[in-house]
């Protein structure tokens, strides 16, 4: 029953799509540690220097992203025919291009602000 | 030219393109497919607000900086609650596929109660910093983090309210087709938040005590 009910919910030929126990606990195992690493990072503060830190934390998320992606949401190559891959990484393009362009832009519109007017010295001031 | 062809492929009760269906990978359902277009609309939305807080995250206007307030540990805490649910939905999934009710409603009974700790903490959290005086209002920064945070919770909230009612849903009609769709594009929202998740405590967080 389960089997033809699967084949209606998803083209002949696809089992993808839930993927498997091993999926998940591989997934769960590396995202475990992908988790522990940047927190123990912030946290015990191992290297002394912040920006190292910061460039290691961020590639540690994008690393926990992909897995997520892959052992959880299960976007392969093949699924829907492609599209849902195709869906994610322009989704990916659009929010890179967003957030890193606002912080770009933001950013030098702020140096090029009058002294005494950029938020980081406003923040000094009681 | 395109009017003069129309009509003659137009079928009132197609609402997807009738060829979708004659391709080998086509879906017989074009919800999952949907369902995940709406997911990545959704990636944007939050696309805007991390770009909004990235932005305001140094704008203190003389209040509170992310050191002074945030508390790591009850973060971690709450990143391993999401962490966990997401594999206790997936065990769900497993079951549905083996056609075990009992079992999906258990797992998804115990995803429920753990999305609904990561709120309760994440409410607390959020009391805490108000009663501090650390307040939306307070500074451009703390708008951005509580816009941010607070759209992630409410999303969690929903799927709460989701589960919730696919249990019902379970319980009322078993796992018939309907159900097992329903329960894929949930599956592919819970997921989904986690993964917003890892962005905010990333960038939330862990880069706010560095800086």
């Amino acid at each position: 029953m389960s089997a033809s009910t699967d084949t209606e919910l998803h083209g002949h030929g696809e089992e993808h799509g839930h993927g498997s126990r091993k999926s998940y606990l591989v997934g769960f195992g590396l995202s475990a540690i992908l988790t522990f690493i940047p927190f123990w990072l912030v946290m015990s503060a191992p290297l002394a220097n912040p920006g190292l830190t910061a460039i290691l934390v961020i590639l540690l998320a994008v690393a926990q992203i992909l897995v997520h992606t892959i052992c959880f949401l299960h976007v392969n190559t093949s699924g829907e025919g492609g599209w849902t891959l195709l869906a994610y990484v322009f989704t990916g393009v659009l929010l890179v291009i967003t957030i890193a362009g606002s912080l770009w832009i933001m950013y030098h519109l702020n140096t090029n602000m009058m002294p005494g007017m950029t938020s980081g010295e406003v923040s000094t001031t009681p | 030219m395109a009017s003069t062809k129309a009509p003659a492929t137009f079928d009132p009760d197609t609402f997807h393109l009738v060829e979708e269906d004659a391709h080998d990978h086509g879906h017989a359902s074009p919800v999952l497919l949907g369902f995940w277009i709406y997911l990545m609309s959704d990636a944007l939305l939050f696309a805007s607000l991390f770009a909004t807080y990235g932005v305001l995250s140094t704008s203190y206007a003389g209040g509170p900086s992310p050191r002074e307030i945030f508390e790591l540990p009850l973060v971690a805490v709450n990143t391993a609650i999401l962490l966990v649910s997401s594999i206790t939905y997936g065990f769900g999934m497993l079951a549905m596929e083996q056609g075990k009710a009992r079992a999906v409603q258990l797992w998804l009974a115990l995803t429920a109660l753990l999305g609904i700790s990561f709120v309760s903490i994440e409410l607390y959290e959020f009391s805490v910093l108000i009663a501090e005086g650390a307040t939306p209002q307070r500074s451009a920064f703390l708008s951005g983090f509580f816009t941010l945070v607070g759209t992630h919770g409410l999303h969690v909230t929903f799927g709460i309210a989701w589960i919730a009612i696919m249990m019902v849903q379970i319980a009322r009609r078993g796992l018939d087709l309907t159900n097992k769709r329903r329960l894929l594009c949930l599956s592919m929202f819970w997921h989904f938040l986690d993964v917003i998740w890892i962005g905010v405590f990333t960038f939330v967080y862990l880069l706010g005590m560095l800086r």
